[in-house]
């Protein structure tokens, strides 16, 4: 505990050693680097597209009307301070087991009640609504011989647990959903059963859009990329990739995602759930083995079923259930027949969305040399958002992006675009053209998407607008240690590991979702509450992504929201071993507090 | 019987059962418990009970699942050895030469995709190997507008629907499809491809019944494979076989509880090219009380007099079919697909069709492409008739063609062309697809692109006839687009008349 100053002001000279100015572009850290790229000798060409040397973030604001940088910090605010700079890296290559914090008793007591109340008033609802009001129940009952379109059964959480808050869902926004989102503002005059838009719109601060390096702009070097690319090649090339759909364009995007990834080769389709529900199909059949981590995300496990393939799944980011289970399944061998597998394919996510906890890499990798199963890295979260450069969870390890087969990600996030990508070696993107559904059947991405991923790449690279890149990866390392560590000192249960961008702040308790949601919405913070089923019944959450375009000014309003309605909403649920902090002493002392190696002993 | 020789029946069993108990060892221990117990408190009986009850349950079940029945116990050593050697087959197959040899010759485009392309090999090419169909890829106003509209909302939307995805420009691309289409609401995808496998497992769930054309694209059959109902092929557009199947299907759900049932078809089959029998269809449908969902992707903006796809082409109101799904990705020249339907089922979809649930929303920029592409179909509906024309058009000259037949309906601008099955024979063709390559590349040093039907065979569900794909366009006239026909034709007589034919 860093209670006693002298100790903080030597943290705080430490952290400050270790931070470049945004504006240096010879760095430190990437020198560090095994596959580092910023030392290439200039192209002379960077490639088809070109980018206008203005960066939308700290340059060119000199000859901006006040309008124009009031719409640009709304997109993407200013650093406060250097210090406000952190290098996401797990420095001692190995990670540190997440501990669950359990809330006492007596909550997770009362929320199975009010789950309990919940469903009963459902059914009773149920029961009398179909006998007395028919005409509103017509969808759920048999009628002239058709069965109902959506059983009452399986919609039943929709109906009356989740309708009673669903404005918290699906809000409609205007804007650039960059560091504030515009939201549509509406109302309901049937218990939200439909919503009307008011007209009025509320500018609120946005910690739920995957908008991990802040590259959500309506301006800069990756617009005008895009602008270019659609000029040159228009909205879509109307037809599938293996067709008539491949332009140069997506095959330099496609080397220099390969080239980022630190793969020899990639491929690229227009949609990130198709990119996993076209790979492992492609990859894994009858008489192989998947083996899935329980929380997977949704596109894994329909690609999974698509493939026909066994499916185990493995406990959450244990290495040790999955080595048992590898044990038992290699010597087992398939059911019945007990024939050896044809090939076992374990199936991770790099950064897990809903946990924010990070894989357990170098231990995985570890039991890959004995088991000579293949990985497939799902790194749609982590891509872009950690690891000194940028390039997902081997790069917060400093493993070799060799050592995962597979490494698939996602546009729509940390670039600001859309769509996916598989990066592997030549010989199996080869022969995926042939074999991966997506490739030969569905639309090719957008041209001018392009644009804007190859404009996001290069600056993270350092290829364009020198020292942007950097800036954007450090400050979303620091934001992420900042905001849950303080979170963290003011008695919140967080999940996840300390560099995580995710965020998950444990609210348990259905009714408090929309209630959290709706008090931070009265503070103006636009947030992401989730529960049953994407989460465990009792282990409701409000999620923060957190992003680049926001400063240490929005966190601190973030935490004095959160610090009032954890107050008035009984959230505060961290067991008392772990001292609270103030509200004002966490904002005093935060920034060197989150920069020590560990965060909260 | 009366209520009076009730009571004493029912007093008659509790009084045997009871007598039965007391003869039971232990049952006086258990009986006094219960009796103090419930003076006390009645309601700990009750819980007490309940959890004996789920003890017992429990036990039970565990006890199912533990004993595997052809689990072999081994030793740790056994177990080592047994993964030493052990040896997985490589991730995926070799690359042989022949496959290489595909994937060198896909074709890159340099710049953009149009009536006349430019390759990477530097050849210059009339395009008939994209959907295209109406030129809309050439539209300036379609550009300007995506721009501005990036200006206003930046490119990628960050998040799914749910979570702060869904801007205006989706909800006002919803209305346009939907107004356009005659049919109360709409829901975009991010991907067409993946619209329709998602829209069918949002509806129909195990226990569930589809009865699905044996045709249907492989977006649809992986849809059907995902909502895990039973299915029930019907032959490619064989309404008489079709009707057996629903026939076949109510004797075996007679005395079962009703569930839902669906008849899922494509409008304009992708891999054929012809159109389906929607009258016939609507007539079964309720005659057997199915709901109908259709495959529109190549239909919607494609058919019909104004572009409304196979309802506007029979002369049937679209209302009559439940559920239609299609793409803007083709002649809207945007990206994602649309649902249309009920109010009701867009908004169930909204909140249970996985592929818009879990993935981000379709960017901003393309939800405004759709609109505009929406806009000009409807004030343009000659795009449509000058679309038939030059399908026409392309057909009367390759008919002629001695080697090929088209599968594809007269109206379709989607062709595709296979070799005919005596030309099969007597040259002893095995390796169509080999023959059907050679076509395409003579047909582009002969300056006309066009594609084979590519598929992957082991994804199917049933085996797809090779073919050449042929998709026409506004975007060449009348005149550009014979010339085309003819140096297809060309090089189809070319190639062909270059294998010999087998002695018999
Ligand atoms: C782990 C994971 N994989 C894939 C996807 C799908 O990506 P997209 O939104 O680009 O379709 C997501 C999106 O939420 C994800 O979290």
């Amino acid at each position: 505990m860093p209670s006693n100053p002298t100790k903080l002001a030597s943290l705080f000279a430490q952290a400050q050693a270790q931070i470049q100015l945004p504006s240096s572009s010879a760095s430190s850290s990437a020198a560090s680097s095994p596959n580092n790229m910023t030392a290439d000798p200039a192209a002379p060409s960077l490639g088809l597209l070109s980018y206008s040397s203005a960066s939308a973030v700290s340059k060119a604001s000199a000859n901006l009307s006040p309008q124009e940088l009031k719409r640009r910090h709304a997109q993407f605010g200013p650093l406060v301070h250097p210090s406000h700079l952190h290098v996401s890296q797990q420095a001692k290559g190995v990670l540190p087991d997440f501990i669950e914090e359990e809330p006492p008793l007596f909550y997770l007591l009362t929320t199975y009640i009010s789950y309990l109340i919940l469903i009963i008033f459902g059914h009773v609802r149920d029961f009398f609504g179909k006998r007395f009001k028919k005409e509103k129940y017509q969808h759920l009952i048999e009628r002239n011989g058709y069965a109902p379109l959506t059983s009452d059964f399986d919609s039943f959480y929709v109906r009356r647990l989740k309708e009673r808050f669903d404005d918290c869902f699906s809000r409609p926004t205007i804007d650039v959903p960059g560091r504030y989102l515009t939201l549509l503002d509406r109302t309901s005059s049937d218990y939200n059963s439909t919503f009307k838009l008011t007209g009025t719109t509320t500018e609120a601060l946005n910690l739920s859009s995957y908008n991990y390096l802040g590259f959500a702009q309506s301006e800069g070097q990756c617009v005008d990329a895009f602008e270019e690319a659609i000029h040159r090649y228009g909205t879509s090339t109307a037809s599938p990739r293996a067709e008539a759909g491949t332009t140069d364009l997506h095959v330099e995007t496609e080397e220099l995602v390969a080239r980022f990834i630190g793969k020899e080769a990639s491929m690229i389709f227009s949609m990130g759930y198709a990119t996993n529900g076209a790979a492992l199909p492609s990859l894994v059949s009858k008489g192989c083995l998947i083996i899935s981590d329980e929380l997977n995300h949704a596109s894994i496990r329909y690609g999974a079923r698509l493939s026909g393939a066994v499916i185990k799944t493995m406990k959450h980011n244990d290495m040790e259930d999955l080595e048992s289970l590898l044990r038992e399944q290699i010597s087992q061998g398939q059911p019945r027949t007990h024939r050896p597998w044809k090939k076992i394919l374990i199936v991770v996510e790099g950064l897990y969305s809903m946990e924010g906890t990070m894989l357990n890499l170098p231990r995985l990798v570890e039991l890959k040399k004995k088991y000579k199963f293949y990985i497939f890295a799902d790194e749609a979260h982590s891509v872009g958002a950690i690891g000194p450069h940028g390039r997902g969870i081997c790069d917060f390890y400093g493993i070799s992006p060799d050592e995962v087969d597979i490494l698939m990600g996602t546009f729509t996030k940390s670039f600001g675009a859309a769509g996916g990508y598989i990066a592997a070696d030549k010989a199996i993107i080869d022969r995926l053209k042939l074999d991966n559904m997506a490739y030969v059947y569905a639309e090719t991405m957008s041209p001018p998407l392009l644009g804007q991923i190859e404009g996001a790449l290069r600056t993270i690279i350092g290829e364009i607008v020198p020292g942007e890149g950097e800036e954007r990866l450090q400050r979303i390392a620091f934001n992420s240690r900042y905001l849950r560590l303080g979170l963290k000192r003011l008695g919140f249960i967080v999940y996840g590991h300390d560099d995580s961008p995710i965020i998950p702040l444990m609210i348990y308790s259905p009714a408090k979702m929309p209630a959290f949601s709706h008090e931070m919405l009265k503070r103006k913070i636009a947030i992401v509450v989730v529960g049953y089923p994407a989460t465990p019944l009792v282990k409701s959450r409000a999620r923060f992504c957190m992003s680049s375009s926001l400063n240490k000014d929005d966190l601190d309003r973030i935490l004095r929201a959160c610090d009032e309605i954890g107050d008035m909403l009984m959230l505060k649920f961290r067991p008392s071993e772990h001292p609270r902090w103030k509200f004002e002493d966490v904002i005093r002392k935060g920034v060197m507090d989150c920069k020590r190696d560990m965060l909260d002993e | 019987m009366s209520l009076h020789d009730t009571l004493i029946y029912i007093n008659s069993t509790v009084e045997s059962i009871s007598s039965q108990f007391t003869r039971l060892p232990g049952s006086s221990i258990i009986l006094r418990y219960v009796r103090s117990s419930y003076q006390n408190d009645p309601a700990r009986s009750v819980l007490e009970f309940c959890l004996f009850l789920f003890a017992v349950r429990y036990f039970l079940a565990s006890k199912y699942s533990v004993t595997k029945k052809d689990f072999v116990r081994l030793t740790d050593g056994e177990i080592d050895e047994l993964v030493d050697e052990w040896t997985p087959e490589p991730l995926v197959p070799a690359m042989d030469e022949a496959s290489q040899t595909d994937v060198d010759k896909i074709p890159v485009i340099v710049g953009a995709t149009g009536p006349k392309v430019k390759l990477a090999t530097g050849k210059s090419a009339m395009n008939l190997a994209s959907a295209n169909m109406l030129n809309l890829v050439s539209n300036e106003q379609i550009k300007q507008d995506a721009i501005n509209t990036v200006h206003e909302y930046g490119v990628g939307v960050c998040g799914p629907p749910g979570f702060y995805g869904y801007q205006r420009v989706h909800i006002n691309a919803e209305k346009d499809i939907a107004a356009f289409l005659g049919m109360p609401a709409a829901i975009i995808y991010a991907q067409a491809f993946n619209t329709i496998s998602s829209v069918i497992p949002a509806f129909a769930k195990r226990g569930d019944i589809i009865v699905a054309d044996a045709a249907c694209n492989i977006a649809v059959c992986k849809g059907i494979t995902i909502s895990r109902a039973t299915v029930r092929w019907y032959e490619h557009n064989n309404m008489e076989d079709l009707e057996r199947v629903l026939e076949r299907v109510s004797k075996e759900v007679k005395g079962r509880p009703l569930t839902r049932r669906f008849v899922v078809s494509e409008g304009l089959f992708e891999n054929i090219g012809d159109i389906c029998n929607l009258p016939k269809i609507l007539e079964l449908k309720d005659k057997y009380k199915y709901r109908l969902i259709l495959e529109e992707s190549f239909s919607v903006g494609v058919i019909g007099k104004t572009g409304r796809g196979v309802a506007e082409y029979y002369g049937v109101d679209a209302t009559e079919i439940d559920i239609i799904s299609g793409s803007m990705a083709n002649t809207m020249v945007a990206g994602g697909g649309f649902c249309v339907s009920s109010e009701y089922a867009v908004k169930h979809q909204r909140i249970n069709a996985l592929g818009y649930v879990f993935s981000a929303a379709l960017p901003g920029y393309l939800a405004k492409t759709a609109s505009n592409a929406v806009a000009i179909m409807t004030t343009s509906p000659e795009l449509f008739s000058q679309l038939n024309a030059n399908a026409r058009a392309f057909r009367e000259i390759i008919s002629k063609s001695q080697y090929v037949y088209s599968p594809s309906d007269p109206d379709s601008p989607l062709i595709h062309l296979r070799l005919k099955s005596e030309i099969l024979e007597t040259r002893k063709i095995d390796d169509e697809d080999h023959v059907l390559q050679d076509i395409v590349d003579e047909c582009l040093y002969n300056g006309v692109l066009i594609t084979r039907n590519k598929y992957v065979q082991s994804a199917e569900n049933f085996p797809i006839l090779p073919s050449l794909k042929v998709q026409v366009t506004t975007g060449l006239n009348k005149k550009e687009t014979e010339k085309a026909a003819l140096v297809v034709k060309a090089a189809i007589s070319k190639v062909v008349a270059k294998i010999p034919k087998a002695k018999h």
